[in-house]
Formats: C-alpha cells, structure tokens, sequence
C-alpha cells in the first residue's frame, strides 16, 4: 500500500476574515475527498477544525469551499484529482464573511435570493382544473435546465462581479428568478424583473462565465442571466417595467 | 440610483452597441469599394458635398458612439474607481456632448 504511505502538505485557513494557512501533513489515501480528509484531520489531529458538511453525497450544498484557489464541492472532489505538487490549499469560500475556518456565513447569499424574488408566488386565480405542462414544453424546458440547484455557493464564489459589486444578486438568485419566470404556475414576472433589474441586477453579469465554469451540476447560469437580460429589455420596451 | 434610468442606459448602451457594429461594416465595406483604384481627398469632398444621406448616416454614427462610449465609461467608472452619483453623470454628460460636438464638427466639414 505504497500510495497510503505517501504524504501530501495540507494548508488549511484558520480563523475568521482575519486569520492564517495552518498546515498538515496528512497521508494520501486512494478515492478519499477533500471532505473524507477534513474529517479525518479533525478526529486526529484537530478537533477544533470548523468545516461544513450534512449529506456527503452531492446533494446538500453545504460543502463548498476553495480548493487550490478554486471553489468546488468537497464530497464529491477526489484529493487526488485536485493535489498539485504534494500540496492543497483549502480556504473558505470567497465573496462571504468567514465565520470560522472554513465555513461561512450563508445569510447574504440567501438573502440575495430573497432580493431577486426567487420565491414561487402562485397565480391569484384558483386553479380549477390541470393544466398539463409537457415535456416538450419550451419554457418548462428552460425551467428544467435551471432548476437543479443546490445552493452550493460555488458560483458565487467564483463570480469576478460579485467580488467587484457586492451589491450584484449573482448567478445562483439569478438562475433560480430565471427557473421561476418560466413556471407557468409562478404570477410574478414583472414584479421579479423589476427586482433583478436593480443596481446589483442582472444587468451587470459580464458574461464571463465563470459560474459556468465553476458550478459543480454543470448548469449555466450565464445563460440563464442572459435570459433575463432579454425579458428585462422587451419588457422595457413594452413599457411593462 | 434610479433603477428605472440605469436599466434604459444599460438598454441604450446595448442597442448603440448592435447599431455601431452595423454602421461599422458599412462605414468599412463603402470605404473598400470607393477607393478601388484610387481615390484623393478632392475626389472624397466631391462625393459627400450635400449629400444628406452621407451627414445622416454619420450622425447617427457619432451619437451611437457618443452614446455607446459614455455609457460604458460611466460602468467602468462606477465597476473600477467606485465612481457613482451625480458629480460622474455630469462629467460623463459633458464627456457625451464633446464626442457629439467634435464629430458633428467633422460631419460638418465632410458635407458642407
């Protein structure tokens, strides 16, 4: 079991916003993520190492944070995919406030979606009878394509505009007002578009695609801003907004 | 900050954009096919003396520009230097009627 024996260098951020790398020398295991070794380090080393995690298998989005400099999710990214010369950096996420070591504080992120109306709000007319929505459905589709989100934070994290604009609502409260303006059962368009066209609106996306590139459900959520982009504009033309 | 004005400027600034890049390739391909074979500046004053058709196209090109080139400014001052409110629209409103003076200016000497 040679490769069990070979060690890798982990620097991992201790403290809040103001803090430090502390390393680690930790063994390489075969198929161990980077949430298996923060859990492994602290039961043996540190206890009082601070991560975050609930469902260890993709689903949950609690495990997010930046590894070498990149935010991805940690229960699903192999340590030995991702360890660049014997060395892994691990640092909370970026564009939030740091709480403790590797976790983060949530709450702007989520208010952001709050911000963007990213809520269903049912139409005011009661429903009498099924309105069947198919698969074929262009703007179910749409919706389909964007609904997958797990509210990870990666997207955010990787986002230059968000770094740029704290005020920007960022890709991931975008995306889900996106998901929503293509609900057919969702009454709030124009309330939502007025909401993402603000200051931090969706206006302000500068397509890098950096969300695209980052987010783990290789979802899009420059294209969903774009959307957006395109319903805010018409609607402005139509004199709705 | 109005929302209202900054989603017409962010609407205008892509619209000036669409109509710049149109106006561009005909300013390029007319230029390619009139100097074929040669072409002095008599020959070119010649041409666009009291053409009405040469100072509307040319017009529209300088306020899509003037346009185009203060919005982006005004989002770069407000992205980069954290540059916002009045004292910026007003040196960028300044900035927008230079750009539409001087090249008035220019359209002027090319038709009169």
């Amino acid at each position: 079991m040679s490769s069990q024996q070979e060690k890798i260098t982990v620097s991992i951020w201790r403290g809040k916003e103001e803090g430090d790398l502390e390393s680690f020398e930790v063994p390489l295991v075969d198929n161990q993520t980077i949430l298996d070794l923060l859990t492994s380090i602290q039961r043996d080393v540190d206890p009082s190492l601070s991560y975050r995690f609930a469902c260890r298998v993709g689903m949950c989005g609690s495990c997010a944070m930046r590894v070498n400099g990149k935010p991805r999710w940690t229960c699903r990214t192999l340590v030995s995919k991702v360890v660049s010369n014997g060395e892994l950096r691990l640092e909370p996420l970026a564009n939030l406030p740091v709480v403790k070591d590797l976790v983060v504080d949530m709450a702007p992120f989520f208010d952001k979606w709050q911000a963007g109306k990213g809520r269903f709000e049912a139409k005011d007319s009661a429903v009498m009878e099924f309105a069947p929505i198919k698969p074929d459905n262009k703007k179910r589709q749409l919706a389909d394509a964007a609904i997958e989100c797990i509210n990870c934070g990666v997207c955010y994290s990787a986002c230059d505009v968000v770094e740029s604009n704290p005020a920007f609502l960022g890709p991931a409260a975008l995306n889900r007002a996106w998901s929503l303006m293509n609900d057919e059962r969702d009454g709030s368009s124009i309330e939502r578009l007025k909401a993402v066209r603000g200051e931090g609106g969706c206006q302000s996306c500068h397509t890098n695609s950096q969300c695209v590139a980052r987010c783990p459900l290789q979802l899009n959520p420059t294209r969903s801003i774009a959307g957006l982009k395109k319903q805010v504009a018409i609607a402005m033309l139509k004199g709705e907004l | 900050m109005n929302n209202r004005l900054e989603i017409k400027l962010w609407l205008a600034h892509r619209l000036t954009g669409m109509a710049l890049g149109l106006f561009v390739v005909i300013h390029l391909i007319t230029m390619i096919i009139v100097i074929q074979g040669g072409l002095s500046a008599a020959e070119i004053m010649e041409r666009t003396s009291s053409n009405i058709l040469v100072a509307l196209f040319y017009g529209l090109f300088v306020v899509a520009a003037a346009m185009h080139g203060s919005i982006g400014l005004r989002t770069v001052a407000q992205e980069v230097l954290n540059w916002k409110g009045p004292s910026l629209d007003l040196v960028l409103f300044i900035f927008f009627a230079l750009l539409c003076v001087l090249g008035v200016i220019a359209i002027i000497g090319l038709v009169l």
